[in-house]
């Protein structure tokens, strides 16, 4: 007899789509005035799950100046203690509404309810809170006595935590006193625009959070646009650098959070059963749509067959399938056109000569899907040992010394996060304070808090979100 | 991974080589385990597999009296409970044994005949502050009396002494004492504290014969927690592979309701696998829980809550 | 007390009017119900909070409190020694979970105080004019005031290791980092005059970092303070991390400062030169932190004013320890 777990789904009937969304201008919804439409998908059904604007230029345009204009006239003048009211107003509605969000997320993104659920709603929820508390202590934030905002920003995140991304942006952005144009991802829109439901059950002034929806070409226009006085991104290297490009000689400050090729290195002194469930976590969690996700395993070539073998048992336990299903470990993939760049690099694992294990799980007939998968025998040199997959695939290397895990570690032009495993404290602080890297987790991954300061080294980007250090992303120090 | 292959224990074991083996074992995270079994236990369990699972669960109860105030009659009630818990659906299964003190294995034999089995707490129990001659008697005196398990308690003084050898030496005389009786040993892990403890402690009884590894005495508290049972279920995991032989697990003391039971069942499930999801690898040690059960299986069964009126007290 | 309208004129004198009797409603209420029926209003035995209940004192007693008019208002229990040991020991119990809350967890939970002040405004309101005798649009500000205390400490919790902590550059192959703990249990004397917004400055910066705590109410103005209570226990504030006691700090306070399981004092609202000093030399007796009156440091006297400006840290860091630790970094 087996324990087969019955599905057990969460209820759609908590969520209300609209079939059609327009742009988040100035507190109200507006049709665009030269934008177009696009349709979002449930990734796990391939279903339409609605039909949203894309801003055009004057849209883009009409965004920023309702920022400017609520910057102006009500946020830059209102009294931190006043501003923070407004967010802790935000947190508390992301906590009344969590689990609607939670859902919509799932149907959105295609990640586990337990996901969206556990982490990405309680952390959103946690970071606007804890930001509120900042808005009338800024004179502590280290700038000098009263920094000051430095007025409209520009945001642009991407697909992979979509509320949670807009919740690392837009809380530290009101919190000092900025107002915002944000722009979410073209797949994954919907629940930003449920958020700008809750500026308005929260009364936040008009024009304070305005939320354009599109794809690149929108994304684009907003951070070239000459009203904004900052520029924050989250995504691509590729796109990060030509945002680092379009900035070039203009006031905008920017920050930058960009891809990755982490390294989770486990020593033969580690928690090995722990060790496995973070390497698991690792590069599963979200699918591994994660920038810091542990894509590369570093294991002590002394344990290499237990670790390999505890790794695969583990994995053939997962589940995968329907995203709103309690039970699922791992959802579907965000979009077509990603499942395609996964594919496509794995493939090139196998052309080099990697050796290809999956764990063995059915694939549903429809959406977008693929299977926990690790590499061995992969070197340094391989593809998928350099390139950002940015899906649940595991390159494993091995080292025989401390020294030669770090080397390998740092060998990449990336440095947003590390993992380290051993029992040993005194090397895991070696460890730390040699890698090149802006997260180092130590016997856990994938770990983040509003009050810890996330962001990379590198490639990876600059400037930190979260804790006080992220705080200087959007403030002027006061020099004077 | 360690520097004494496990097979190499044997009866004339020092503490030296057993403290090389044991904490040559990997280390446990605590905060890492804590959270996987947190993890584990937002798994949700509905409709046909609940049923199964509370079913399953029912028969993995040692249904327990341990009290200075236990009587004859108390257990002439309980041991009919067992054999027939919910008096007005006889679909209930039974349980899977029933947990006396040594001397009233008797009284409970004579009720359930061969139908569950009788469990005694032996060797000096609950504290094991005894010299191994009591202890060795007092658990061949309740397999004369009808015992076909026993339930020993580890010398914790001694384990957290680093006196392993003498751990050992005890398991394996009560071990021989026990005869065609099962051993489970109580590693009375809330007095271990930590999970390199309880790690090692699971080891340590695997190596010296047990047949089951049980958490707690329900003396404790904390006793039995789903951190402890994770790191014991991985403790029977690994012995089997490197071992070949299957121990079992109790988790004993604190289990209270159905949810809780569920949980447990889904710990098994995704440590160790669902060959463990038997009576014979994985009990309960419980005394109200049993009603909670039945009263879930009401539920599922009726379509509406039950309340405790409809369960027997014993 | 029963609600009425912040919108009279004389305030002071109608709430004394309505304190004594209820002239000012029984007229309203003749008009539904008749001359007999007049509906005569329940009043409230005020107690002492501790341990998240509200006993009685210990010793039975109680002592008038009157109004800004000096007209009586109610019978307030007066706190023992016996009280004060009581408050202790559950201050202690509260201690663990307290402190090890996350400090994420610690800050919604004075959150909250707020949002429930909040919904009692209008009470507190009515308690402030009537004790201090003070405007209605005063009492309305001094509300709002300790409403946006409790938000301001509530934003400290998870931010002061960051501002107080450091990571520490030791010349060697060292780890080094300090970070903030509190001290444990504190005993405190609100202040006299501003009988909620002291109040509330005085609870909120001891227990925002985990510690606990037993507080002296004003005892000439004690009924805002049992408001509070109230407020405090409907929030989701453990029992024991706030004990306010009613009664004389000159009686209670020197069992409170000798205690050996009390870890600190916050003396801001002591007022009397010799008490103060007093208590400090008791403090002595364990070593106990103390946080003195704002008068020792040659600041004006407590006269309700200078709560109004923003705090800073000196409070907080007061019932802080430094911890720091040290962790080799190698292969």
């Amino acid at each position: 007899m087996t324990f087969e777990y019955a599905p057990a789904p969460e209820s759609r009937s908590v969520v209300d789509i609209d079939a059609s969304y327009g742009l988040f201008i100035d507190g109200q919804f507006v049709n665009p005035i030269d934008g177009d439409r696009i349709k979002t998908i449930n990734p796990a059904t391939e279903e339409v799950l609605a039909e949203v604007s894309t801003a055009g230029p004057q849209d883009v345009a009409a965004a920023v100046a309702a920022a400017r204009r609520a910057y102006d006239e009500v946020w830059s003048a209102m009294p931190g203690r006043e501003r923070g009211k407004y967010v802790f107003r935000i947190a508390r509605l992301l906590q009344e509404r969590s689990r609607e969000l939670a859902v919509l997320e799932s149907l959105d993104n295609g990640k586990p309810i337990r996901e969206s659920r556990d982490v990405d709603l309680p952390l959103a929820a946690a970071h606007f809170f804890s930001h509120a508390g900042w808005a009338d202590k800024l004179a502590y934030a280290g700038l000098g006595p009263s920094p000051r905002s430095l007025g409209v920003a520009a945001q642009v995140i991407p697909w992979n935590f979509p509320l949670l991304m807009l919740a690392w942006k837009v809380a530290p952005a009101l919190a000092t006193g900025n107002t915002v144009v944000l722009k979410p991802a073209e797949t994954t829109p919907l629940t930003a625009l449920a958020f700008a439901d809750i500026c308005r059950q929260a009364e936040l002034p008009p024009g304070v959070v305005n939320i354009i929806t599109g794809a690149g070409e929108t994304g684009r226009l907003l951070v070239e646009s000459d009203g904004v006085d900052k520029v924050a991104f989250t995504g691509s290297t590729e796109v990060g650098k030509q945002i680092q490009r379009s900035v070039a000689g203009t006031r905008k400050r920017l920050t930058l959070e960009l891809g990755g090729k982490s390294a989770n290195i486990v020593f033969d002194d580690a928690p090995l059963d722990e060790a496995v469930e973070g390497i698991v976590n690792g590069i599963t969690f979200n699918q591994g749509h994660v920038c810091c996700a542990g894509s590369r395993l570093l294991v002590q070539e002394s344990i290499a067959e237990e670790v390999l073998d505890r790794l695969r048992r583990r994995l053939t336990t997962l589940r995968l399938g329907d995203p709103l299903d309690k039970n699922t470990d791992i959802g579907a993939i965000n979009s077509a056109a990603q499942l395609a760049r996964i594919t496509e690099l794995a493939a090139s694992g196998d052309a080099e000569g990697a050796e290809r294990w999956s764990a063995p799980c059915s694939l549903p007939d429809r959406g977008f899907w693929f299977p926990p998968t690790v590499f061995t025998g992969v070197t340094q040199a391989h593809r998928i040992a350099r390139e950002e997959i940015f899906g649940p695939v595991l390159s494993v290397l091995t080292f025989r010394t401390p020294h030669e895990a770090v080397e390998k570690a740092n060998n990449t032009p990336y440095g947003l996060s590390a993992g380290v495993w051993s029992e040993k404290g005194s090397r895991i602080l070696w460890m730390a304070s040699r890698l090149r890297a802006g997260v180092v987790w130590a016997n856990t991954f994938n770990r983040f808090d509003p009050a810890s300061p996330f962001g990379g080294y590198r490639e990876s980007g600059f400037g930190r979100e979260g804790g006080i250090a992220g705080l200087a992303a959007y403030l002027q120090e006061d020099d004077r | 991974m360690t520097a004494i292959s496990p097979k190499a224990i044997g009866a004339a074991a020092s503490s030296a080589d057993l403290r090389a083996f044991l904490h040559g074992l990997p280390g446990v995270d605590e905060v890492g385990a804590a959270g996987r079994a947190a993890m584990l236990g937002t798994r949700s369990i509905k409709a046909a597999s609940k049923a199964w699972a509370i079913d399953l669960a029912i028969s993995m109860v040692d249904l327990t009296t341990l009290e200075g105030m236990d009587t004859p009659g108390k257990v002439r009630a309980m041991c009919a409970k067992a054999m027939r818990p919910d008096p007005s659906d006889p679909t209930a299964p039974a349980v899977a044994a029933v947990c006396v003190y040594g001397d009233l294995v008797a009284d409970a034999r004579a009720v359930v005949g061969d139908s569950v089995h009788v469990a005694a707490v032996a060797t000096a129990f609950p504290s094991g502050r005894a010299s191994l001659e009591v202890k060795l008697l007092d658990t061949a005196q309740a397999v004369d009396a009808g015992a076909d398990e026993i339930d020993m308690v580890i010398d914790r003084g001694a384990f957290l002494a680093g006196d392993y050898a003498r751990v050992f030496e005890e398991i394996t005389a009560v071990k021989a004492a026990c005869g065609p009786a099962h051993l489970k040993v109580i590693l009375e892990t809330g007095e271990l504290r930590t999970l390199d403890n309880v790690r090692r402690a699971s080891w340590l009884a695997m190596l010296a014969g047990a047949d089951f590894i049980k958490t707690s005495t329900g003396k404790v508290t904390p006793a039995a927690t789903p951190p402890v049972t994770l790191v014991m279920l991985e403790a029977v995991r690994d012995f089997a592979a490197s071992h070949g032989r299957r121990v079992g697990v109790k988790a004993a003391g604190g289990i209270r309701t159905s949810k809780d039971a569920i949980k447990y069942l889904v710990l098994v499930n995704e440590t160790v696998g669902d060959g463990w999801l038997t009576p014979d690898l994985f009990r309960f040690g419980a005394s109200t829980l049993l009603n909670d059960l039945l009263l879930q299986r009401q539920r599922m069964t009726t379509g509406h809550y039950s309340g405790p009126d409809y369960v027997t007290i014993d | 007390m029963s609600e009425h309208e912040p919108s009279h004129a004389e305030a002071s004198q109608a709430v004394s009017t309505q304190a004594v009797s209820t002239q000012a409603s029984s007229t309203q209420a003749s008009s539904t119900h008749g001359p007999f029926s007049t509906r005569v209003d329940v009043r409230k035995t005020y107690k002492l909070y501790i341990g998240g209940a509200f006993p009685r004192s210990e010793s039975g007693r109680t002592y008038e409190a009157f109004d800004a008019q000096g007209v009586f208002w109610a019978n307030v229990a007066k706190a023992s020694r016996k009280d004060a040991r009581d408050a202790v020991l559950a201050a202690r119990t509260a201690f663990s979970g307290w402190s090890g809350a996350t400090a994420y967890n610690r800050g919604q939970v004075l959150y909250r105080i707020a949002e429930v002040m909040e919904g009692r405004r209008r009470q507190l309101e009515d308690e402030i004019q009537q004790g201090q005798g003070c405007t209605a649009d005063q009492a309305r500000n001094l509300v709002s005031e300790a409403i946006d205390r409790w938000v301001w400490y509530a934003g400290w919790s998870d931010k002061l290791a960051a501002v107080l902590g450091s990571s520490n550059p030791v010349a060697g192959p060292y780890f080094n980092f300090s970070t903030p703990e509190p001290t444990g249990v504190v005993a405190a004397v609100a202040p006299r005059a501003c009988s909620l917004l002291g109040l509330v400055s005085v609870i909120a910066p001891i227990i925002v970092s985990g510690n606990t705590c037993i507080v002296m109410a004003s005892q000439g103005r004690p009924i805002p303070a049992i408001t509070l209570a109230e407020a405090i226990a409907t929030s989701d504030v453990s029992a024991g991390v706030v004990n306010i006691l009613t009664g004389d700090p000159a009686e209670v306070m020197p069992w409170l400062a000798s205690h050996a399981d009390v870890n600190a004092l916050d003396l801001s609202g002591v007022e009397d030169a010799a008490l103060a000093t007093l208590l400090e030399q008791q403090a002595a007796g364990t070593v106990k932190r103390v946080r003195r009156p704002k008068w020792v440091a040659g600041r004006q006297a407590d006269a309700g004013s200078d709560w109004l400006a923003e705090p800073g840290l000196g409070a907080m860091r007061a019932f802080l320890e430094t911890k720091t630790v040290w962790h080799p970094q190698g292969v």
